[in-house]
């Protein structure tokens, strides 16, 4: 995992010392609010409904132990004792007091961490595959890339200021897409070229919010060394020519389709052309001098522990269902990639306490090597396991909650704060998942049913990745009350899709039983071997409907 | 011009006047005596007139491309760029192609909704002057220029990224 060196941690301390000045300014009067905004924005400070609400940042989704124990500490006196994991891999405090966010920010960087640019109209957290660096199919570890780019974006003079928030995504298999790399402002697949060099096929345009669409391939293969200078070139080209008369014009999907994917990537090219042999460029000792901070942990050299699990699971069904689904094939023989679930039916999905945070910092450094990786799904992993000491995690997890082996079944929601916390709400989210959590309680009907993607926004900025969900729900206002539209077959996965609404919305007391009517559906047309999405692709969305309407 | 504050962060006085856009069929009006800045557009246009001259410079508006006056830039004795608001980060696209792609070596100076938390990034970008926005504190420049000792990224300031720099 990447640790600061003295230059990373001068520029964390100015950084805090600025935020200071800044709010002491803001606190006297001395900014007005539209001023200090952008400003506590890029610290990722929001002014929410019931309080401020601070988003710092988990570059990539790593954490260490000694992090996560920092974040209990800090809940516990700044904040009421919990935080929440987000859909970027970020964790939220809901409730401190405006006058102490610089105490926290100089609590974050004393363990390397920090609140940069988690918000604001800037170039956001870079995220990527939670399994990075474990999978054997990765075609490179993409972590080293995404601190490239994190280090790249850090107070960029130049695009502090664009029309509207940006958002870099990398991807490693080709297999796979769990970083839903195609609806991100820029998506970078990790790929080889025919020489067997490596680079990136570059997506640029995607995104959810109101107008979702998915990003086209504006160059096939970039050379990795040119990541940065091409980064610019794009970026560049979006501070320039991106909308700034209409908020909702903004983003740079916007621009794409406006110019053609093929025009835009001109336009790229042609900036490009004259910074791509600039200082900027990157150099093979640069790039190796970043892979050498993602080197493997010290795997011990071990046999895949087949008889012994299959015993365990023979004599024990709850550890099998959770080994089927919360756990994963690790590169290395004799280990498992585990994920604990943050989405028991009563706690807001991705909430956490800080006893919580602290005990998985314990199961970090004890199974673990120390490290965790935040999910998209607002989930954590931890990514080193060994197999022969699966069954003791598991008991030890239980009683902290995160043994639900719910993971990509219908009930491993992802969900957005919503009305509950969040000022922009149209409806609350929260009470939405947890009822349909209640109504699926029965883990055996889950696992039949087999991956589904139920994804809840409460409001167009798509927090809760509605239009990529499987089924989606989205939070609506009508005449001042709380509807939800629902919209089928979305996909965020290498064959991105935006779902497609079903009809009419729905009141909120409404939502399970939709649910269980889609389910039914599902239930009665499907083949032996298809997922909900399989059934919803070959029989369309009207069955669905008539059931839904009828 | 009012104050304007150096990159260093010290205060002079000058006697440069940002002469607007005149409206459509009226002509340019250059107060008599004193050093101007006129749309550099119109700059282009009066090239025969205007070029050589010491006293006339020009500015740039947030969505006009400096393209206008590549190989002609350093005929200048003085660009600005206006910040209609300091939420529009167009004029920092400006500024470093005019530095870097065009080669511009005078005076750059930022203009407009000039506020003292943008002042880092319009240093970096290369402007080397700066009207503050009217009712901001001007003592406090020099603090907000230098809240960083270092930066991550290169930039008109410096060629060297830190992976640069760390590698040696
Ligand atoms: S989707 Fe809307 S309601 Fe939900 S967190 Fe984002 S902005 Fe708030």
């Amino acid at each position: 995992m990447y640790v600061y060196d003295e230059h990373d941690r001068q520029i964390a301390a100015e950084r805090v010392a600025q935020f200071r000045d800044q709010t002491e300014r803001a606190l006297a009067g001395e900014l007005a609010e539209e001023e200090f905004l952008p400003l506590r924005l890029q610290n990722g400070l929001y002014v929410q409904r019931l309080a401020p609400m601070l988003r710092i940042c988990v570059p990539y989704g790593m954490l260490r132990s000694d992090q996560l124990r920092r974040l209990a500490r800090i809940t516990r006196d700044y904040d009421k004792g919990y935080a929440h994991f987000t859909t970027r891999t970020n964790i939220q405090l809901n409730w401190p007091n405006l006058e102490d966010v610089p105490d926290i920010l100089a609590e974050l960087a004393e363990v390397e961490m920090h609140a940069n640019q988690t918000s604001g109209n800037c170039i956001r957290n870079t995220t990527t595959d939670q399994f990075s660096g474990v999978q054997a199919d990765e075609i490179a570890d993409p972590r080293p890339y995404c601190e490239i780019i994190r280090q790249w974006s850090t107070f960029h003079p130049e695009f502090a200021f664009l029309p509207r928030k940006f958002k870099v995504a990398v991807n490693a298999s080709e297999q796979t897409d769990r970083a839903a790399i195609q609806v991100h402002d820029i998506g970078l697949q990790l790929v080889r070229n025919d020489q067997g060099e490596l680079g990136f096929r570059v997506h640029v345009g995607g995104g959810l919010g109101r107008t979702p669409m998915v990003a086209p391939v504006i160059r096939e293969f970039l050379p990795e060394l040119d990541l940065l200078t091409y980064l610019e070139a794009v970026l560049r080209v979006y501070n320039r020519y991106g909308r700034r008369d209409n908020k909702f014009k903004a983003r740079i999907k916007i621009l794409v389709k406006a110019l053609t994917p093929e025009g835009f990537a001109e336009k790229v090219e042609a900036e490009w052309e004259h910074i791509r042999t600039s200082p900027t460029r990157l150099t093979p000792e640069a790039i190796g001098k970043f892979q050498g901070y993602f080197t493997e942990p010290a795997y011990q050299t071990l046999e895949n522990a087949t008889d012994e699990l299959s015993k365990q699971r023979f004599e024990n069904r709850e550890f099998d269902k959770w080994l089927t689904y919360n756990v994963g094939e690790h590169k290395k023989p004799g280990y498992a990639c585990v994920t604990l679930t943050l989405k028991k039916t009563g706690t807001p999905p991705g909430d956490v306490t800080d006893y919580q945070l602290e005990q998985i910092a314990e199961l970090a450094d004890q199974f673990s090597f120390g490290e965790v990786r935040a999910t998209h799904e607002q989930n954590v992993v931890l990514a080193d396991v060994r197999q022969d000491q699966l069954f003791e995690l598991w008991q030890r997890m239980i009683p902290l909650g995160f043994a639900t082996a719910n993971l990509n079944t219908l009930t491993d929601v992802i969900c957005c704060p919503g009305g509950d916390f969040c000022a922009l709400a149209n409806a609350k989210s929260i009470p939405v998942a947890e009822a349909i959590q209640r109504r699926f309680d029965d883990l055996d009907y889950l696992y039949d049913l087999g991956p589904i993607d139920l994804n809840i926004s409460g409001c167009m900025n798509a927090c809760g990745h509605h239009h990529v969900g499987n089924i989606g729900v989205l939070g609506v206002d009508k005449k001042g009350e709380e509807f939800y539209q629902v919209s089928l077959g979305g996909d965020s996965h290498h064959n991105a899709t935006i779902g497609k609404i079903l009809g009419p919305s729905f009141a909120r007391d409404q939502m399970p039983q939709v649910i269980a009517k889609l389910i039914d559906v599902y239930v009665e047309k499907r083949t032996e071997e298809e997922t909900f999405l399989d059934t919803y692709r070959r029989v369309g969305l009207e069955p669905f409907k008539e059931r839904v309407y009828a | 011009m009012p104050d304007v504050i150096a990159a260093d962060g010290t205060i002079r006085n000058d006697n440069w006047v940002l002469v607007a856009r005149p409206a459509d069929g009226d002509s340019l009006d250059i107060p008599a005596g004193q050093s101007a800045l006129i749309p550099a557009d119109l700059w282009l246009a009066g090239h025969e007139h205007f070029a050589g001259r010491d006293d006339i410079g020009v500015w740039f508006d947030s969505h006009d491309e400096p393209e206008l006056l590549a190989g002609k830039v350093n005929e200048l004795p003085l660009i600005a760029v206006n910040f209609p608001r300091f939420v529009d980060g167009r004029g920092y696209s400006i500024a470093r192609l005019l530095r870097e792609r065009f080669g511009y070596s005078g005076e750059l100076r930022a203009v407009g909704d000039v506020l003292l938390d943008q002042l880092q990034f319009m240093k970096r970008c290369g402007f080397d002057s700066y009207v503050l926005r009217a009712d901001k504190d001007i003592t406090k420049a020099a603090r907000c220029l230098n809240f960083f000792s270092q930066a991550y990224q290169a930039a008109t300031d410096t060629d060297q990224p830190l992976f640069r720099r760390r590698a040696s």
